[in-house]
């Protein structure tokens, strides 16, 4: 149960209005903080809010406090709070819902809606947002009288943060707010008939299971988003260093299980590393735990590891079966499912599969970046690099969607969960800012990093008044390519090299971030990239840092879309593309 | 991949507003094509039934059924297709008819089990309940005449026998992960 805020005053009883009754909720659901834009329909709870400890953040875009909100759940594992006026208001949620739905993130968002009364007559900023959002909320509710207001919040908390989470809307209309009743708050536990958040892994299945994995010669795990939601990460370890299995993660997963682990074998997928994905066809058996087989994950499904069982331990049912058939499903939560195999499965040492694994990425590997010769140019993965070591691998980062996204995720290494945030099943362009924003608040004591490109960053940049006005420090690190780097990567490969409508023309970020009272620095080459760190490390506001890289690098290995996983891409050989020195060169480090 | 039958599920949701859409919305959004919907109160108050006919293969007969599930209002799902059942469509029928046809088409309301219903000087109104083969089969045979109108529900369907569902206590099945 809940315990009530030392700073909240007992109004158990008292009548209240239906305004007031939103704070007594949500403080009673432990919330800290919110992430909103006051506007007409909301306005009552708003005139409210002063009366409660709830620190209110207000945004620059509602899409900027649904992400926001989305980056306090990531970073806190909480659930993430948001608010917004009717129409417009709403309706501008919705990419920040979408991004918390696609990655399982509990979120509740509270929009106010025309009075009861107006409902259906087109009245002023009226969107019929439950419909809108039906499709990209786990659930939501339309509150028009003020008595239901404090059950269907603590409902919608409940849902957002049981089983696999996800975001909640609850549309509350203006009369209920500004009408009274009696307040009362159920601590009892929440009865819904219909909702079925947890699934107790059944013995045939893990059984089944189990003799799969102690009978396997060529095993790889999966690590998932899961193993972080779940809090699975040591027994994930565990039986990962009993069983001598190596790992694969996607990128939602990364940090799941540690970067630097002997056994981490890195990214799978689109972009994931050529041995991963080489690992994963000649792999007599997967075992993946919290992950969904997303198509950026898999490439061609019909060739999609040919050779191996899967055992797919998920908590949704409805994943199962979905893109990939799973031998053993194992519905239930990755933690307690780990928890059951770990003293059933057998201690193997592996030496063959393992020594096979290493073999191939001698053959394909890496980029060796730290030997690469200083021709004067900076490149993206310079930066990335670099910012992990300057930084000791411990920031919490906050990726965008793009080249830089996928560089992140191959060059700076997690060995913590919950310390990379980045939308992965939606991939929304604008996410970073906000949503380091939001984790900050979660994570004060944290170093928090935006990674964006050029043209992520002007999506929401209006959001660093947000870092002024709160005083708020994140450090932005922007990997200015001129072009909307992947899409203009894709037209490379795959569209006869025609940049329509990448190039792209961008303000001077250093006189932005001064515009803003905020510390901008440029970056030309890499020479200058650690003291650039190390004076946003140590400057007390929001710095923002305009790396100029390479304009037409492209981030390799790739598994062309819907191609099959082992036909990637890969960076040219030297001399092949004198102008791009990164290459790989067969060690890693 | 088992081969894409014609699929039928009874699934009891809460009466409450929106839920027809929600259901509505999860079929079409995940392209599940639905070939008739009802819905109507149950004998359980707060509780409705839904009759969904939709074509699937297994494999995508068990994500409907989990995806269903996973909708917070719906408490009970029922894949009825492999069960013994009575499926039920009723439809409503006009028909050009003159007095020299209307024996004919009274006679062939007797062959079908219809009823005529509602009768003027040169059409009729008949009005059929059964299987939706058996409603298809009287719809044809009454082509000729010209038909004026047609109006039918989508099908409803029961287990027979002895099964039935404890609406007040729906559990799920003891494994989900059959069904998964």
């Amino acid at each position: 149960m809940t315990p009530a805020n030392p700073k909240l005053k007992n109004r158990l009883g008292e009548s209240l209005s239906g305004a007031q009754i939103i704070w007594e909720a949500l403080v009673r659901e432990g919330v800290e903080v919110c992430f909103g834009y006051p506007g007409g329909a909301i306005m009552p709870a708003y005139d409210a809010m002063i009366q409660y400890p709830i620190h209110h953040v207000l945004t620059r875009h509602e899409q900027g406090a649904s992400h926001m909100a989305d980056g306090y759940a990531r970073a806190s594992g909480q659930v993430g709070v948001c608010i917004a006026t009717s129409g417009p208001g709403a309706t501008n949620l919705i990419t920040g819902i979408a991004t918390a739905m696609l990655d399982s993130i509990p979120m509740v968002c509270i929009t106010g809606q025309v009075p009861s009364a107006l409902i259906g007559s087109d009245a002023f900023q009226e969107t019929d947002i439950t419909g809108c959002t039906i499709p990209v909320t786990k659930h939501n509710y339309l509150v028009t009288k003020p008595e239901q207001i404090a059950p269907t919040i603590r409902e919608a908390f409940y849902v957002a943060r049981s089983g696999r989470p996800g975001p909640v809307l609850v549309d509350i209309t203006k009369d209920a707010q500004q009408q009274s009743c009696v307040f009362d708050w159920n601590d009892d536990e929440i009865e819904l008939p219909g909702y079925r958040p947890d699934y107790a892994p059944p013995p045939e299945q893990l059984e089944e299971a189990t003799a799969l994995i102690n009978s396997a010669k060529r095993p790889i795990l999966f690590a998932g988003h899961g193993i972080i939601k779940s809090q699975a990460t040591e027994v994930f370890t565990e039986f990962v260093e009993k069983t001598n299995i190596p790992v694969a993660s996607t990128l939602l997963g990364l940090g799941g299980f540690p970067a630097t682990h002997r056994l981490n074998l890195g990214m799978m997928g689109m972009h994931g590393e050529t041995w991963v994905n080489k690992a994963i066809q000649d792999a007599d058996l997967i075992i993946a735990v919290g992950m969904r087989f997303d198509d950026r994950v898999t490439g061609n499904l019909k060739t999609y590891a040919p050779n191996a069982k899967k055992i797919h331990i998920e908590l949704d049912p409805a994943e199962i079966n979905k893109n990939v058939y799973a031998d053993v499903p194992i519905v239930g939560d990755a933690q307690a499912v780990l928890t059951e195999l770990l003293p059933h499965v057998e201690e193997c040492a592996r030496p063959e599969w393992l020594a096979y694994i290493d073999e191939i990425k001698g053959d394909s590997a890496v980029r060796d970046i730290k030997n690469l010769p200083d021709l004067g140019k900076l490149y993206a993965a310079h930066v990335i690099h670099d910012l992990y070591r300057f930084t000791e691998g411990k920031a919490l980062v906050v990726t965008d969607v793009g080249q830089h996204q996928m560089w992140e995720a191959q060059y700076y290494k997690h060995d913590y969960p919950r310390k990379l945030l980045t939308s992965g099943g939606l991939g929304t362009m604008g996410f970073a800012l906000p949503a380091a924003i939001g984790a900050k608040f979660a994570q004060p004591g944290d170093s928090v990093w935006v990674i964006c490109g050029d043209g992520g960053f002007q999506m929401t940049q209006a959001e660093l008044s947000v870092c002024a006005q709160e005083g708020i420090k994140v450090n932005v690190a922007i990997i200015n390519n001129g072009f909307l780097g992947m899409v203009r990567q894709w037209q490379q490969f795959f569209f006869g090299g025609r940049y329509v409508a990448t190039p792209l023309l961008s303000p001077d970020f250093v006189k932005i971030a001064e515009a803003h009272g905020l510390t901008g620095i440029r970056v030309e080459t890499r020479a200058e990239v650690e003291d650039a760190v190390r004076v946003a490390e140590s400057t007390e506001g929001t710095v923002v840092i305009d790396f100029r890289v390479e304009q037409e690098d492209a981030v390799y290995p790739m598994v062309p879309a819907g191609a099959n996983l082992h036909d990637m891409i890969q960076r040219p050989k030297p001399g092949a593309q004198e102008h791009n020195p990164i290459f790989e060169t067969g060690e890693d480090e | 991949m088992s081969q894409s039958v014609k699929r039928t599920f009874a699934v009891f949701v809460e009466d409450k507003p929106g839920v027809l859409n929600r259901v509505a919305s999860l079929f079409r959004r995940r392209s599940y094509n639905i070939d008739s919907l009802n819905v109507g109160a149950t004998h359980e108050p707060g509780v409705s039934r839904m009759t969904i006919v939709c074509d699937a293969d297994t494999d995508k007969a068990r994500r409907i059924e989990a995806n269903l599930y996973k909708m917070v209002n719906v408490l009970w799902v029922d894949d009825i297709t492999h069960k013994q059942t009575i499926d039920r469509v009723l439809a409503l029928i006009k028909v050009n008819c003159n007095r020299e046809q209307r024996d004919e088409v009274l006679k062939i309301c007797e062959v079908y089990r219809a009823r005529a219903i509602d009768m003027s000087p040169d059409r009729i109104t008949i009005e059929i309940t059964g299987a939706r083969d058996k409603v298809e089969g009287l719809v044809s045979v009454l082509k000729p005449f010209g038909i004026l109108e047609l109006v039918q529900t989508g099908t409803v369907a029961m287990t027979r026998g002895m099964e039935k569902h404890d609406l007040a206590h729906p559990t799920v099945p003891a494994s989900r992960n059959d069904a998964a």
